[in-house]
């Protein structure tokens, strides 16, 4: 019952976040993997479901303007909580960067690395609290 | 000077190709070691950030893993949380520069700031490997009881890995897993539960022990579905859904298999069962936690009855994802309870023509459950008309689904065989090969469907000439061989049966067809030739059609093909006997089929020396191939229907008289034994044709195709025949790899022997990095080859072979022994393996 990784990528199937918690893939395999999905994705139209089994993972997506949020799991996971947490982590994106776009995300790599961190780790979901995440992260920016 | 992060990604941006940001790339790196080296502090943490940048670029970042380090050492916040980001990014638990940070983890879980423990918290959970687990566990104990919430939730879920790692720790966190419950902060209350869920997945005891925890599962529940709104865990209306979600869960966990537990719990789970509202996508996803736990515990039929109503719900709405997760409980449901499942069976039935892949896929495996010998009739014509409009990416899916099922569950043969020469025609491509065999052992054992079964593939054969794939073609192939005649004379018609009226002439013409279609899988020209050499005795008149058409082929480029046609050509020179060699093929014994292919990586490698049971009978049902075994053991009446075409005829090996004439072996051998058309073969043509008719009384060279069970024609490829009197042994047979030895000696020259190892693996894994060195003592000298190949493919699907020279300057006086060291890398595991070899046949 773990997320495997977790992707933004854009429509172009470029990576702008990449965060796995499997570490069996090389280096090249992610990127592989991550062009393979994306794909798989693109081709699917907006009424059909969120889920598409790719490999071994069970992937669930979800579209954010010209964004796509992926999020690999394996078969114990609930599907549709996943597509919740993605939402939500949007939101906390959002609710950080103040109408979060895909330049937002690409210049403050580490910030977004940060975010994800307080609500993910190891796989596991720690919080869902906007404002817990965010509180250490703001914090540090006040101190700055 | 490097540039700043910000230009590299903009440079990064403006490539306009693949090449130039490879360039770039490589500019940055080259920069990048020259600071690492220069040591320049002031930009680290910028310079990591720029590493984790190309790193999500997919380029290589090794160099700068110490800097990370460096970074996490230092006393700064900023710095140490750009090292542990980089830490996690960068590295991963095989990597032994890890080893170095556990002193700066231990640090910083002391440190005073809430934050740093937290960075090294976060850190510890992604990457840590068992020793640092073990390392750490002390401070891990400590942290979950802290008095901070931030730090608790974070050590909670540090706990999973560490226990994931090093199961042993569980008893460290058991009991402190439980107190979390009490917690009144979401965050710890959520990474609790899920702690308490991996203990009970790495430690079954614990369940029990949990299950007094059910009481405060329940009341965390109530209060979540009771409270009003609270806005920072309010999700659409619905408090908090992702820890509802995980204690239902739990709950499911701690339920199944305890009536108490599940009595304890049944009230709440119908509360949020009721209560919960399912117009938006949070609340169905705990309705659809609440559903699975309610299948998964000991619950009341009311409260199944209730889960199955929200199923029904599920999956009539129109909403692709919530038809999705209802296929999918389904599927888990199936096994439980049935019933249940099959009142939805028309709907799932539906979803298999769902436009969405994912949908079909899910509705695919839930109805392949849900056969059974009364719906099989219904459900597979569903699933046929189906496969006429299925798209190809599904189809492989499908026919294998079809095939399994037609194959369960038949109610009888006919429409067992009107069912699958249906899919053969449809998706013949991705029909197994082994489905189609046993196909035909199945026909072949229903003799009042011969001419039925003629009929109908003569007729889907002629209908689809050009776009039959290999399973029709084989199979009606081998068919119409078989009992052509039953096509022209015709016979009593079965029910709702049209009527066919063709002649000799159509039915050869047929075949020549088939053979003239272009990009022909030599497999299927092979069975072709066969085929028509058999309808020679069907059809007299036709004979001297056939003799041409196989005349063609005599020059063919395919080994196999032109090893068959001028056998054949040369089976015409005897008349009486050409009739007899070409009876019909006696029934096939299918069960012992079904074991053969159970056991066919044991048997098909087995040694050649070893007496072939009836389980080889069908192995070869097109071709001539006999030569994994020796004809002339006393079981040579099982390897007798090796032959289909009845050809080995020892008169040992003639069960009920049915193909074996009168004269003896030997005269057979006279007969056959013309070494003129063949000689292009190899130079022992004569000895292997022997071996072709199963006539040879010497071990076939097992060594270069004993192993393949698939290797229809072993006997055209050019494999040194073993000197009849070194029979080929197995010297090492270990993990499914299998290395055997098979002998050839130089004529005049006793002391020198010709060794062929050849290697096979018949496991599942592929097998990498094969070698063979042999060591022998003073008294013999010894050559090696270089091998053939060093992987060996699964399922015996390749081989590789080496050639090892020995002489022993002994010869007479003392024995071949040798010493070999075999190294292999299975999966991700090197092996070494070490044997002697002293069985070798006395008088090498």
């Amino acid at each position: 019952m773990t997320i495997q990784f977790v992707l933004l990528v854009n429509k172009q199937g470029q990576t702008r976040l990449a965060k796995y918690t499997d570490q069996s893939l090389s280096v090249e395999e992610r990127r592989a993997l991550e062009g393979e999905i994306v794909r798989k994705c693109l081709a699917r139209s907006e009424k059909q479901c969120s889920f598409t089994q790719h490999r071994n993972f069970k992937v669930v997506y979800r579209r954010y303007a010209s964004l796509f949020f992926l999020v690999g799991i394996d078969n114990e996971e609930n599907e549709l909580a996943i597509l919740e947490f993605i939402h939500c982590l949007v939101e906390t994106l959002d609710r950080y960067f103040s109408n979060v776009c895909e330049l937002d995300l690409m210049f403050n790599l580490e910030m977004a690395h940060f975010i994800v961190d307080e609500m993910l780790m190891n796989g596991c979901i720690v919080d869902t609290n906007k404002q817990n995440i965010l509180a250490p992260i703001q914090l540090l920016e006040k101190a700055a | 000077m490097s540039v700043r992060l910000r230009e590299l990604i903009r440079s990064v941006r403006q490539c306009k190709t693949a090449a130039e940001e490879r360039n770039v790339i490589a500019k940055e790196s080259a920069a990048l070691r020259n600071a690492f080296q220069e040591q320049d502090v002031t930009y680290r943490h910028r310079n990591v950030a720029k590493l984790m940048y190309i790193h999500m670029l997919g380029y290589p970042t090794h160099f700068g893993q110490m800097e990370t380090l460096k970074l996490i050492a230092a006393t700064g916040f900023a710095e140490k949380r750009m090292g542990y980001l980089g830490l996690m990014i960068l590295l991963d638990e095989r990597q032994e520069v890890l080893m170095l940070v556990t002193n700066s983890l231990k640090n910083d879980l002391n440190a005073r700031n809430q934050y740093i423990v937290g960075l090294a918290l976060c850190a510890l959970g992604n990457i840590c490997s068992a020793e640092m687990a073990r390392d750490l566990t002390p401070e891990l104990e400590r942290l979950l009881q802290s008095s901070n919430s931030y730090i608790r939730k974070k050590s909670a879920l540090c706990c999973t890995r560490v226990i994931r790692k090093v199961p042993d720790a569980v008893e460290a966190f058991q009991d402190a897993a439980a107190k979390l419950l009490l917690d009144r902060h979401h965050g710890v209350l959520l990474t609790g539960v899920t702690l308490m869920l991996e203990i009970c997945a790495v430690e079954p005891a614990a369940v029990d022990a949990y299950r007094r925890q059910v009481p405060s599962l329940c009341k965390i529940l109530r209060s979540l579905l009771m409270s009003g709104f609270a806005p920072e865990h309010d999700v659409s209306g619905i408090t908090d859904p992702f820890l509802q979600i995980q204690v239902l869960r739990l709950m499911r966990v701690l339920g199944a298999g305890s009536a108490s537990a599940s009595d304890a719990m049944s009230d709440i789970l119908a509360q949020v069962a009721t209560n919960t509202e399912g117009t938006r996508n949070a609340g169905n996803a705990i309705l659809y936690e609440c559903v699975q736990t309610i299948m998964g515990v000991e619950s009341s039929g009311g409260l199944r009855v209730l889960a199955i109503n929200i199923l029904g719900r599920f999956l009539a709405n129109k909403d692709n994802n919530m038809r999705y997760v209802a296929l999918n409980i389904l599927a888990r449901v199936v096994s439980v309870d049935l019933q249940a499942v099959q009142r939805h069976r028309s709907t799932v039935v539906d979803c298999v023509k769902d436009a969405d892949v994912s949908i079909r896929r899910r509705a695919l495996d839930l109805v392949y459950a849900l056969v059974n010998e009364g719906n099989i009739q219904a459900l597979t014509k569903e699933l046929l008309d189906y496969l006429k409009v299925a798209d190809a990416e599904f189809k492989p899916d499908l026919t294998a689904k079809i095939a399994a099922l037609v194959q369960r569950f038949a109610p009888d043969k006919r429409w067992h065989f009107d069912s699958l020469l249906q899919v053969m025609t449809q998706a013949g491509g991705d029909v197994k090969e082994e489905v189609w065999r046993a196909f035909i052992v199945l026909l072949t054992n229903a003799p009042e469907l011969h001419a039925y079964a003629a009929r109908s593939l003569f007729r889907s054969l002629r209908d689809n000439l050009a776009s039959a794939e290999i399973s029709l073609l084989a199979t009606a192939t081998w068919y119409i061989g078989e009992y052509g005649e039953l096509l022209v004379r015709g016979g009593a018609l079965l029910e709702g049966e049209q009527a066919l009226s063709v002649g000799a002439a159509e039915v050869v013409g047929l075949l020549e067809a088939v053979l003239q279609r272009p990009a022909l899988q030599p497999q299927c020209r092979n069975y072709l030739l066969t085929a028509l050499m058999k309808l020679s005795t069907r059809f007299p008149d036709q004979a001297d059609r056939i003799k041409a058409l196989l005349a063609q082929h005599r020059c063919s480029a395919q080994l196999e093909s032109q090893a068959r046609a001028v056998e054949y050509g040369q089976i015409f020179q005897y008349g009486e006997l050409r009739t007899q060699l070409l009876e019909h093929m006696p029934p096939l014994d299918a069960a012992a089929y079904a074991r053969t292919v159970a056991a066919s990586g044991t048997l098909n490698s087995a040694p050649a020396a070893l007496a072939p049971t009836n389980g080889n009978v069908v192995k070869d049902l097109l071709s001539l191939d006999d030569d994994d075994d020796t004809t002339t053991t006393p079981s040579a009446q099982a390897s007798f229907a090796d032959d289909l075409l009845g050809l080995s005829a020892g008169p040992a090996a003639a069960p009920g008289g049915t193909a074996a004439p009168a004269a003896s072996p030997l005269d057979l051998l006279s007969l056959l034994d013309d070494p003129a058309p063949v000689a292009s073969t190899s130079a022992s043509g004569a000895q292997q044709q022997l071996d072709l008719f199963g006539l040879g009384d010497t071990p076939a060279p097992a060594a270069a195709a004993a192993s393949d069970p698939l290797a229809d024609f072993g006997f055209g490829a050019p494999a040194p025949a073993a000197a009849p009197a070194f029979p080929p042994i197995t010297v090492f047979d270990k993990d499914g790899v299998r290395v055997g030895f098979a002998f050839t000696k130089t004529p005049g020259q006793p002391a020198l022997t010709d060794i062929t190892a050849t290697f096979t693996n018949s496991g599942a894994a592929p097998v990498t990095g094969f070698s063979l060195q042999a060591a022998v003592p003073k008294f013999m000298q010894l050559k090696l080859d270089p091998a053939s190949g060093a992987t060996l493919a699964p399922m015996g699907a390749g081989n590789a072979t080496q050639q090892l020279h020995v002489n022993n300057s002994m010869h007479g006086q003392k024995p071949l022994v040798m010493r070999l060291r075999i190294a292999y890398t299975l999966g991700l595991e090197a092996k070494l393996e070490q044997v002697e070899v002293k069985n070798f046949p006395a008088g090498l």
